[in-house]
């Protein structure tokens, strides 16, 4: 069955339909990682997203019962040029195609995924729709040219945890708020020998301090950080009361909360490969990464050090704040997918919780 | 940090000789280097004995070494160098042993040389077993359980903690007899029992079997900020059992979860920081089916094999970036040169699947023992991009040139399915082919999986090729529709084989896809899947939508390179290849290098315009050349591959620059050959074409015994063979060939003479020849196995004036516009043509090197329509400089077990060294010592002579028996030398019984021995034995005695304390002075 896909500026993919049947709309993005696609698949950040795998074999090793980092897909659309019709890993349970099926996310394959992510890379992130249907072209196009932008939805709501719940520990106690959570953050804490209490995005700072946290997390998320209100305003009344961690949107929740800025890059990080200096250590680590928005440097109150930098593109990948005892970074320090590198960064976290 | 100041001057060591398991790419590895060097302002001195290279070239360091690689030399060399550091890293285990060694010896201390990159002390745990583990348990890695024992009772208990199945290894046996694997204490006993019987010293190392594990490499890089970084992954198909550069390789690895490949890219940081290595280390691992156990398997501490298909995969230079870390520079100071945006300091992300497919030398060496284990035995390898695991796949198959086009082996056509099985369970270079022709039989994926233990993931991609062959030839020329072709094609089936299934022919799938607008496109080969905007040329071909190349609108031209490494057409063409590139560019020409060897220079990103990593078929080829429409093709640097690729190409409409198809086929047919010889009325040996065994006869008859044989159409190792009478002729006809009609056989009179070559420059008018060089063994020996000497010795004025009015007028005659290369025989006082080849041949880059002059710039500038005098150059033979330089061949003996080691008319060699003196006797010592002859100054020799060279013989035993060699012979020898009044230790032929000659290798008494050959190649004959054992024991062996002849020489010279002394290329080019090529003005 064919499938398309439609981009704000005209382009047209046609391929092969290889999950759910429908139409979907969302951002269109690109990810570079060579392996890890069952992680990505179910990483709440892609949520609003219609994701290109830029690696053209996927579901070689199937999907396993393992190695979900949420409780379910929250992308739009999912695109490779071949996915593997016959995976084999002995953990393998099934095949990526049914799991898209099964969770109706609309996929295709066949399809020159080279083509989408030069021309991402040239326009940047584009809007797009992914259809089975047989709409005609352009009357997706009208469709792709209507839909709401990705800085003007809040896709929080929908990623994060219902309700409140707890990986019990003798350790301290650390509470995340779920913004989208990676279920591997809280697995990293959580193996630290820290107690572990996920909260919803609704929490208030009130909320979380009458849980008498050790430590509070900003998870990862979806979207524009402007649109997570709620977060900024716990963030600025939690900041000295009690040490914060902030990773991806957490990270840019915290520079806004402190007034800083944020802005949209053009295409955005999504990979395993990105390669970030910390300055205090002088030391360069790879990261996993996965974000479309940034910390603007220049923005950054006083106090709000910068203390790691990609070096690709020079943008802020960690900010440091000694005083309130905050620290936090742009890329995914818990990987899964990804290089666990720097995974020092939770040891830093503890280290502020300790003396506190 | 910058780099460091204190290292100004670095001395660089290179590979030396191509051998099996080390080859082209230490010369893409060194030349990088000293490129990185340069750049960094650092004055680079190299040492390498290997003429064939690029890093061997004037330009590439400020002085060049061609001296042999031994501690020895090398220390000399630092002596009077003196540099601030020593780059050992990018020799391959060559350069890391000397470097070792020296060390050891107190060398660098003495001199105050600083060892850069990877420490002694790493190299030391990489190396020494017993180190190796304790590192690697210290940081909690694991490494496989194993032991040393020596009675049969150990190793069971050893075993029992060890756990089944175990790998059992005995210690010091011959030709890697005796091991095996055992399932459980039975098949130990059994095994343990016979490996303790073959060992030397009665040792067995027991090791827990991996076999059937995942084998997967990965290519680290550190710097000394400690900032360390992943290039590539590689996963074996092959699974654990195979050396992994007799395996076919994919990268990135294809079967691991996130999980898993984190797991070992984790260990694979840790391994590098505690080993301390600042550039570059290749870590392989064996990684459990079914759980997440592994086990450390080896570290190279260097850059290796590995690493360059890395770079080549990913488009990361990591010798360059290894250089440049040695010297100081840290991975975030370091620009990717690909992108021109990044630094070094990233991990590479690739959009597109690459498989490396080894290339065995078995075509060649048809009894050589086949079966594929730990011993590496390919010669060279491919390597081929695509979108599809199976388009890179058979791309891969068909720039292997082996006559095939697919995965398909006419040959397994006729094999039974149990013979089959064979194959897949105890596998040999056919393994992939013969699990495809198991699939086309029907045999279940799962039985394959079990004997060959290939993963399954590999097997379904197979699997879907041959159904797609089946869909194929059910729908037949008629039924293949448009959606059929563009699936056909994304797999990488090429049109030929499309043709085949669909019973048509390559040309009409052609026009077909030309109907559908099924083309390739061009994708780049970026370090980063497309994020970001990179600068490099370098592309692969795919069946997708979008191409990325846009042609320029400049001058360009295409040069086809030569393949893979495989005997007889070695790295020298690559050599050309890289050379003609340059010269385009100094003409203003856009070079356009196709070629899919990722060992070589010439697929280095940045040698040429453009680099097309493509197979040299018809196809590929033609597909590049529409898509960029250069002016035309450059066939005469890149071997034989290319020039076969001359006529299909001009056929097809392409302009070929240079010397003009017709002409190459006058060179090249041999009754067109005979009759431009006629009327040039320049002698060849007399000789005929049968097509049946009495003509053979006839002419043989004719011309006289002995004659030089061989088949027109050469099938897979049937040789070529020198015949001494009717009865040999017989044997060979009826089990060498099989003469027909279509299938004749060339007689020629066998004129054993003194053998010449000449290289020369032409264009069409002048011709300039830069040297002749002599061969010390007599015609007979191929000429790539002979020892070449330059400038000639036994060549008088007269004869001298005949070779060059040959050269002149058959360069003439065939419109040479480029490089030729004619063999001659002087025999008799008469000066006989033996073959004539209108391209650029091995000889090359060894000539260019000792006379100065640039052959390939300068052919090149003549392909493109320059005269000899437009570059200001004289004809005529050019007047040697005032020293004496040898080539000689180097050969891969000990790691092919059953393979005869007597030299004759069908090439054997790998590689080849040099030495350069103003002495012919001290030049010949260092060619000899790296090549890696030790020749003895005294001792005890074995001699065993045949009769027709007996008389021959005598001065160089009564010079050995002079300067107090002890003798021992075989009856017949030891007769004849008691007759001449030497004194002989008479030693039993085998059928006399022990101890007897063989007896005598194994004692270890034995360090020269001579042996020429008899008659008969089977493994069960005396000399074939005395000839293997001698290279198992590594004891040098002369089986021409044009060769020991001047190895006799060479001793004298040695015993006189004579002192060859050590000068860098540039230095004996100055010595020249008044010599030149150039005209005067």
């Amino acid at each position: 069955m064919e499938a398309r896909l439609v981009l704000e500026d005209g382009s047209l993919f046609k391929g092969s339909s290889r999950g759910a049947r429908g139409e979907a709309w969302g951002e269109v993005v690109f990810n570079t990682s060579m392996t890890g696609y069952q992680e990505i698949l179910t990483d709440p950040s892609y949520c609003g997203h219609i994701l290109t795998m830029t690696f053209p074999l996927i579901g070689n090793y199937g999907i396993n019962r393992e190695d979900f980092e949420s409780r379910r897909p929250f992308l739009r659309g999912f695109i490779a040029r071949e996915f593997c019709q016959a995976p084999n890993n002995w953990r393998s349970v099934m095949t990526v195609e049914e799991y898209l099926k099964e969770n109706n996310i609309i996929a295709m394959d066949d399809i020159d995924t080279r083509a989408i992510t030069r021309r991402l890379r040239e326009k940047g992130s584009m809007r797009g729709v992914i259809t089975t249907e047989d709409t005609p072209f352009e009357m997706l196009l009208e469709k792709v040219r209507n839909i709401p932008g990705i800085s003007e939805m809040d896709f929080i709501p929908e990623v994060t945890a219902p309700e409140m719940y707890t990986w019990e520990n003798d350790g301290p106690q650390i509470v995340i708020m779920d913004l989208g959570l990676k279920l591997s953050i809280g697995r990293s804490l959580h193996n630290t020998g820290c107690r572990v209490t996920v909260v919803p995005a609704s929490f208030t700072a009130r909320d979380i301090m009458e849980l008498k946290p050790a430590g509070v997390v900003l998870s990862n998320g979806p979207g524009d950080p402007q649109m997570a209100k709620g977060a900024i305003k716990a963030v600025q009344e939690l900041a000295g009361q009690v040490p914060l961690l902030g990773i991806c949107l957490g990270h840019q929740i915290i520079a806004l909360a402190l007034g800083g800025k944020t802005y949209k890059l053009k295409f955005g990080h999504r990979g395993a490969n990105h390669p970030v200096k910390d300055l205090f250590r002088d030391k360069v680590y790879i990261t996993s990464q996965n974000h479309g928005f940034t910390v603007d440097d220049d923005s950054l109150p006083k106090g709000l050090h910068v203390a790691q930098r990609n070096l690709n593109d020079g943008t802020v990948e960690g900010l440091q704040e000694e005083k309130l005892k905050i620290v936090s970074v742009q890329y995914h320090p818990e990987a899964f997918p990804g290089p666990m590198d720097s995974h020092y960064l939770f040891d830093l976290f503890l280290e502020y919780m300790k003396v506190s | 940090m910058p780099r460091d100041p204190m290292i100004k001057k670095v001395m660089v060591i290179g590979s030396g000789p191509i051998i099996i398991g080390q080859a082209a790419e230490f010369d893409y590895a060194g030349s990088q280097a000293c490129r990185a060097l340069k750049e960094e302002s650092v004055e680079v001195v190299l040492v390498n004995s290997n003429p064939a290279t690029i890093m061997t070239d004037t330009n590439m360091a400020d002085r060049v070494y061609l001296e042999p690689l031994t501690a020895d030399f090398v220390t000399r060399i630092l002596e009077r160098e003196r540099p601030d550091g020593l780059l050992p890293t990018l020799g391959g285990q060559v350069g890391l042993n000397t470097a070792k060694e020296i060390a050891y010896q107190g060398v660098l201390d003495r001199l105050g040389v600083r060892l850069l990159g990877t420490p002694l002390e790493t190299i030391e745990k990489a190396e020494d077993r017993e180190k190796f583990k304790q590192m690697l348990q210290d940081i909690g890695e694991p490494v496989p359980p194993s032991g040393i024992v020596s009675t049969i009772e150990d190793t069971l208990k050893l075993a029992e903690e060890i756990g089944y199945p175990v790998i059992v290894r005995p210690a010091y046996t011959l030709g890697g007899t005796g091991g095996g694997i055992a399932k459980d204490a039975d098949e130990l006993q059994e095994i343990a029992r016979r490996g303790l019987k073959y060992s030397l010293i009665h040792q067995l190392l027991i090791e827990k079997s991996v076999t059937g594990w995942k084998e997967i490499e990965f290519e680290v890089m550190r710097d000394s900020a400690d900032s360390c970084i992943t290039i590539c992954s590689m996963e074996n198909i092959d699974p654990m059992g195979i050396h992994t550069g007799d395996s076919i390789v994919v990268a990135p690895a294809l079967t691991l979860t996130d999980r898993e490949y984190q797991m070992l890219r984790s260990a694979s940081l840790k391994i590098i920081r505690a080993l301390g290595i600042e550039g570059g280390c290749n870590i392989q691992f064996a990684l459990d089916v079914s759980s997440f156990n592994y086990y450390v398997i080896e570290v190279n501490p260097r850059v290796s094999r590995s690493s360059a298909l890395a770079s080549k995969a990913t488009g990361y230079p990591i010798s360059k970036v290894a250089s440049k870390i040695a010297i100081g520079l840290r991975l975030d100071e370091i620009k990717n040169a690909v992108t021109g945006k990044t630094w070094a300091s990233f991990e590479p992300s690739i959009d597109y699947c690459v498989v490396k497919f080894p290339r065995w030398p078995f075509d060649k060496f048809a009894t050589a023992d086949r079966r594929l284990g730990t011993q590496m035995k390919a010669t060279g390898e491919v390597m081929a991009l695509g979108r599809s695991l199976q388009e890179s796949l058979l791309k891969a198959v068909r720039s292997l040139e082996i006559g095939i086009f697919h995965l398909e082996l006419p040959e397994l056509k006729q094999v039974s399915l149990d013979a089959l099985r064979t194959e897949l369970s105890s596998p040999t270079d056919r393994r992939l082919f013969a699990v495809a022709e198991a699939m086309r039989r029907g045999l279940s994926i799962t039985e394959i999986n079990y004997l060959s233990e290939i993963d399954l993931f590999f097997l379904h991609k197979i699997e879907q090729i041959i159904q797609l062959e089946e869909e194929l030839k059910a729908q037949g020329k008629e039924g293949l529709g448009k959606e059929l072709l563009s699936s056909a094609k994304y797999y990488g089936f090429c049109d030929y084989t499309i043709g085949q299934l669909t019973g048509t022919g390559e040309e009409e799938i052609r026009s077909l896809r030309q109907e559908y607008g099924i083309q390739p496109v061009y994708k780049m080969v970026d370090t980063c899947a497309a994020e970001f905007d990179a600068e490099t040329p370098y592309y692969y071909s795919t069946y997708d939508q979008e191409n990325e190349v846009r042609p320029s609108s400049n001058k360009k031209i295409v040069v086809l390179g030569s393949g893979p490494i495989r005997i007889g057409q070695g790295i020298e063409f690559d050599y050309c290849s890289v050379h003609a590139s340059w010269a385009l560019k100094e003409e203003g020409v856009e070079s356009i290098i196709i070629n899919n060897n990722p060992e070589t220079v010439s697929t280095d990103f940045d040698t040429s315009d453009r680099l097309y990593f493509e197979p040299l078929i018809q196809e590929d080829v033609l597909n590049v050349i529409e898509m960029e429409r250069p002016l035309g093709a450059v066939v005469q640097f890149g071997g034989q591959t290319a020039i076969n690729l001359a006529e299909p190409l001009a056929r097809a409409g392409i302009n070929i620059i240079g010397t003009r198809v017709e002409d190459i086929d006058a060179a090249e047919d041999r009754h067109r050959f005979d009759d431009l010889l006629e009327e040039l009325n320049i002698p060849r040996p007399p000789g005929g074409t049968a097509v049946t065994v009495e003509q053979a006869e006839k002419i043989a008859e004719r011309i006289g015994y002995p004659v030089l044989i061989r088949p027109s159409y050469v099938l897979g190792g049937r040789a070529m063979e020198i015949v001494y009478d009717n009865k040999d002729l017989r044997e060979y006809m009826a089990t060498a060939v099989k003469v027909s009609p279509n299938h004749p056989v060339l007689v020629d009179k066998y004129l054993k003479g003194v053998e010449l070559e000449a290289d020369a420059i032409a264009d069409g008018r002048e011709c300039l020849i830069p040297g002749i060089m002599e061969h010390i063994e007599k015609a007979g020996v191929h000429s790539g196995d002979s020892i070449a000497v330059y400038p000639p010795v036994n060549v008088s004025p007269d004869l001298q004036e005949k070779l060059i009015a040959y050269t002149s007028e058959l360069s003439r005659a065939l419109n040479i516009k480029g490089s030729i290369n004619i063999q001659y025989v002087y025999h008799e006082n008469i000066l006989y043509v033996l073959e004539v080849n209108p391209r650029s041949s091995r000889t090359v880059p060894f000539l260019s090197k000792v006379t100065g002059i640039p052959m390939i710039n300068l052919a090149t500038k003549i392909a493109l329509g320059k005269t000899l005098q437009d570059l200001g150059c004289r004809g005529g033979l050019i007047d040697p400089p005032p020293f004496v330089s040898i080539k000689a061949p180097v050969f891969s003996f000990s790691k092919l077990y059953q393979l005869e080691t007597s030299l004759g008319p069908e090439m054997k060699s790998t590689g080849e060294v040099m030495g350069i003196n103003r002495y012919l006797p001290r030049a010949l010592y260092k060619a000899l010592a790296a090549s890696g002859f030790n020749l003895p100054p005294h001792g005890n020799v074995l001699v065993t002579i045949a009769d027709k060279d007996k008389k021959e013989a005598l001065p160089l035993m009564e010079t050995l028996f002079k300067m107090g060699f002890k003798i021992h012979a075989t009856m017949g020898t030891a007769l004849f030398l008691e007759e001449a009044g030497l004194k002989v230790e008479r030693i039993n032929k085998i059928r006399e019984g022990s101890p007897h000659v063989v007896d005598l290798i194994h004692s270890g008494t034995v360090d020269l021995v001579i042996n020429t050959l008899t008659k008969g190649k089977m493994p069960k004959t005396d000399g074939f034995r005395i000839r293997r054992a001698a290279v198992e024991h590594n004891i040098p062996c002369f089986t021409s005695l044009d060769t020991a002849l001047a190895a006799g020489e060479i001793l004298e010279e040695l015993r006189m304390g004579e002192d060859p002394g050590v000068f860098s290329l540039q230095e004996y080019l100055a010595s020249g002075g008044s010599y030149s090529w150039k005209m005067s003005s």
